[in-house]
């Protein structure tokens, strides 16, 4: 059996083809499948007749993985060799695609992928293999018990054939409620290391279509002048300098007067051409602080009382035990805005159809909300709106914005041209790094109280921060009592037994657009819990990882769990065993359901110089999948959450961004990590997230490892605040 | 302005003005998508290609200043250096978004093609320019010291 892996034109084929299984699952959960005639036209996998399979990938690929995790699921339990079935993205419908921890949207983000699609898709996948096995004992007259598929090939006693010989006699046969699913004993490719990822041979050889790469006949590329300071309008503008640029086309005011499009015929003019034009801007709704302005409003207001009580515990009382404690530490912390700047930068192309709706191509994370977004601004109907999702060049949150904001731009200049031709919306680099939607800046303040004998006996712990979800789709998600739960996340749900805990909120007001990046508010609450707690540790006289483990003894799964991975880690990176010249740091936090520690190892001090020499993460994430994508992604978090931490920041200078490029937001390069070693916690947990949990503990680590050296850093980035790197 | 480069082993006739990026005259003249825009200045090397077999950022090429030299894109890759770079890449799974690989692999090349066992300082060094923000770089190391146990073998 020769089966064809990268065929893309699938989808159209297989509609031509009579004989062809889908299996999906209904709005309720329930198992579904249909013929090519049959009414569900969204699986979760097609089956055609001869023996094609392919998994409908309902999460965008941006390098986490989905596309090789949900087809291992697909393979896993159909019996096949993962290398003979072929994926695709699925289309935009929320109704069969909706990602099952976020309610009625298709979306990827949250580190739930794989999480939410576990069961989901294997029970897609066991349902085809019963309804094959099934079509094959009723042929042979035997019952489907005695029957197994394995490698694509159904047997029986006496009796073998491929899977193919069955796809139009399953296709007929109803789906079974409950398909039998396999034992993880009987696992091949779940938790198997030697799994290749699936999009690696178009990555590596140029053929892998990401949406900057589209080239549909007849495009135009829109490039669009925005307002230098946040919030600014367009008051008019002057094209004439842009008139005598070859292959410009023309400009226009976006309807929402946000910025002025340029539509040119190919990428570079409609460059030039933004740069030849004048616009006048309307500053009078605009931002006009500046960084400084807005970090001074923060520590304001970690050093008042804060707006939401958020542990519902006694302020008063705690505070008034720390002023007794015979060991009290206070400190104040404080985390600048960050882009997300993935390497591909944001584009999306609008293409009209033959019906009179549109197409969207984008590498899209949330298709949902881009898809009511083009509805409502193009005035069509949902179902005239299609999405095809191509490969995402990175997101790290980007790609998913509450407003749709990139195609939202991509419509509005779609919308002002006459429709006919499409319109590529392409960011540059300084697009982005300007472009808002930020890591919101944070203030933390806490005190600890310690007794006599080093015991933590009251926490007072006061964060600052603009909201990201307040005013979006997703307020009633994460907002509770006015409590934004992803400004506080991972402080008063901390593991760590601490009695006297106090946590407080105060929301700031609006300086900027600002958004989810990798890890969210886990990327400074687990630097400040981590950091203080190594404090702890040390005016307690302490080991840091005794200290931890003392905090983690109640016997619940929870702590424990946490406490096997810093146990990991330290054991599998030597804590305490650094060679000479060299200081450790750890870390651990609990984020998106996962359990991550990491011990860093650096060379140097903070004056001299810092070379992180190594990293030794360890990682409890349920079963683990795809052992070698989840060791990637650890090895990626570890490069984010340290890289930002060294050495970049967003500030505003009245209002403009001052950065706008990797010259000035320098990226985290190959010599600036020596090494890093991943260990995954066997489990037989459901699996949870892994594309943000190795983020959170990095950078603590490292400020850990730093102050071993001498110098405690409680500002980010390192490199402003007092420490050099090698 | 009309001029010819020889792109990939053959020729091809191009029409663009003087000034103009040599990558955009790739990307959206010749539609060899491979090649990638990342930053534009030259900081990232998602748009690297081969310039008489160096490497070079062809964001900061200008087209003009090109003609008669040869011009490698990661679609013309074919050497056993390259494919032992590629084969190394796929046995470490070195991808995960993508959009930098090709700029990765282009420098590879061109680093084992000057030194055949780079250390790790040399690979760092040569590599530096080269930006992954899905962060990578563990595995690209790695991969070039396969590939180069690769063209040993």
């Amino acid at each position: 059996m020769t089966l064809n892996t990268s065929r893309r034109g699938f989808l159209k084929s297989a509609a031509a083809t009579a004989a062809v299984l889908y299996v999906g699952a209904r709005p309720d959960g329930a198992i579904a499948a249909a013929n090519a005639e049959g009414a569900m036209l969204n699986p979760f996998v097609k089956i055609s007749s001869d023996g094609t399979v392919t998994a409908i990938v309902k999460h965008f690929e941006k390098g986490q993985g989905p596309a090789t995790g949900l087809t291992t699921l697909i393979a896993e339990e159909l019996g096949i060799p993962i290398e003979d079935v072929a994926y695709e993205f699925a289309p935009s419908d929320a109704g069969a695609y909706n990602n099952l921890f976020l309610g009625p949207f298709q979306g990827t983000g949250g580190s739930t992928a794989m999480a939410n699609s576990f069961m989901q898709y294997r029970r897609a996948g066991a349902a085809a293999r019963d309804m094959l096995l099934q079509a094959a004992a009723n042929a042979w007259g035997v019952d489907a018990s005695t029957l197994s598929l394995d490698d694509g090939v159904i047997k029986g006693p006496g009796y073998e054939a491929p899977l193919a010989d069955f796809v139009a006699a399953a296709a007929q046969i109803a789906p079974p409620a409950e398909p039998r699913l396999k034992d993880p004993s009987e696992f091949k490719l779940i938790g198997n290391e030697a799994v290749r990822r699936k999009d690696t041979p178009p990555k590596i050889n140029g053929t892998a279509t990401y949406a900057m790469d589209l080239h549909l006949d007849n495009q135009m590329i829109a490039v669009i002048a925005r307002s230098p300071r946040m919030g600014g309008l367009v008051a008019g503008f002057d094209e004439s300098d842009a008139k005598g640029i070859k292959d410009f086309i023309r400009a226009a005011e976006l309807p929402n007067k946000a910025g002025v499009v340029v539509f040119a015929e190919n990428t570079w003019a409609a460059l030039q051409a933004r740069a030849a034009l004048a616009v006048d801007w309307d500053f009078s709704a605009a931002e006009t602080r500046s960084s400084g302005e807005i970090r001074d409003q923060l520590l304001a207001a970690v050093n008042a009382d804060p707006e939401y009580n958020v542990t519902d515990t006694d302020q008063a009382a705690i505070g008034a035990a720390i002023d007794k404690a015979a060991t009290v530490l206070d400190e104040t912390f404080y985390f600048p805005l960050l882009a997300h700047a993935p390497m591909e930068p944001l584009t999306c192309t609008i293409e009209a159809t033959a019906d009179g709706g549109v197409i969207l191509h984008d590498g899209c994370q949330f298709p949902t909300g881009p898809h009511m977004a083009l509805s409502q601004i193009l005035q069509l109907p949902m179902e005239k709106v299609q999405i095809n999702t191509l490969f995402a060049g990175g997101s790290f949150g980007r790609r998913a914005t509450p407003t749709a904001d990139y195609q939202v731009e991509a419509a509005l200049a779609f919308a002002v041209t006459d429709r006919t031709r499409p319109v590529k919306l392409v960011w540059t680099r300084e697009d982005d790094i300007t472009g808002g939607y930020y890591r919101p800046a944070f203030a933390h303040r806490v005190r600890v109280g310690l007794d006599g004998s080093g015991n933590i006996i009251a926490w007072d712990h006061r964060i600052a921060g603009q909201s990201v979800m307040k005013g979006t789709a997703f307020e009633d998600f994460s907002v509770h009592h006015g409590i934004d739960h992803s400004s506080v996340e991972g402080t008063s749900d901390t593991l760590y037994t601490i009695p006297g805990h106090f946590v407080g909120l105060t929301d700031v007001a609006k300086a900027t657009s600002v958004l989810w990046w990798r890890s969210v508010g886990h990327t400074h609450t687990a630097y400040v819990m981590e950091s203080m707690i190594d404090m702890a540790a040390k005016a307690a006289g302490h080991d840091p990882v005794e200290f931890r483990l003392d905090l983690l003894a109640g016997g619940d799964t929870d702590q424990a769990r946490i406490a096997g991975v810093l146990q990991l880690a330290a054991e599998k990176g030597g804590w305490g065993k650094a060679a000479d010249g060299r200081t450790q740091g750890i870390a651990v936090h609990k984020s998106f359901g996962s359990y991550v520690a990491e011990l860093v190892e650096v060379s140097g001090n903070a004056q001299d110089g810092v070379q992180i020499e190594k990293v030794t993460c360890a990682v409890d994430c349920g079963i683990a999948v795809n052992p070698d994508v989840i060791k990637a992604q650890m090895e990626g978090g570890i490069g984010y959450g340290l890289g930002h931490a060294m050495r970049n920041e967003i500030t505003l200078t009245e209002g403009a961004v001052d950065q706008s490029n990797f010259p000035d937001y320098e990226p985290l390069r190959i010599g600036d990590i020596g090494a890093i070693e991943v260990h995954i916690v066997p489990s037989t947990e459901p699996p949870t997230g892994v594309g943000e949990p190795g983020t959170p503990p990095s950078a603590p680590a490292l400020a850990n490892a730093i102050a071993a050296t001498g110098h405690r850093v409680t500002s980010l980035p390192m490199v402003n605040n007092g420490v050099s790197f090698s | 302005m009309a001029m010819t480069l020889k792109l990939n082993g053959t020729t091809r006739d191009v029409d663009a003005e003087p000034g103009t990026p040599l990558l955009w005259v790739i990307r959206d003249e010749l539609k060899l998508t491979g090649t990638k825009f990342g930053c534009g200045v030259a900081s990232c090397g998602a748009c690297t290609v081969h310039l008489d077999g160096e490497p070079v950022r062809s964001c900061q090429t200008y087209v003009e200043d090109v003609e008669g030299a040869e011009i490698t894109t990661i679609e013309g890759l074919n050497s056993d250096i390259s494919a032992a770079v590629q084969q190394a890449w796929t046995e470490l799974d070195v991808v995960q978004c993508g959009y930098c690989q090709s700029g990765q692999i282009m420098s590879a090349v061109g680093l084992l093609s000057e030194t055949a066992k780079p250390t790790l300082e040399e690979i760092d060094l040569y590599m530096d320019g080269n930006a992954c923000r899905c962060a990578t770089y563990q595995r690209i190391r790695a991969a070039i010291q396969r590939a180069s146990q690769i063209m040993e073998a």
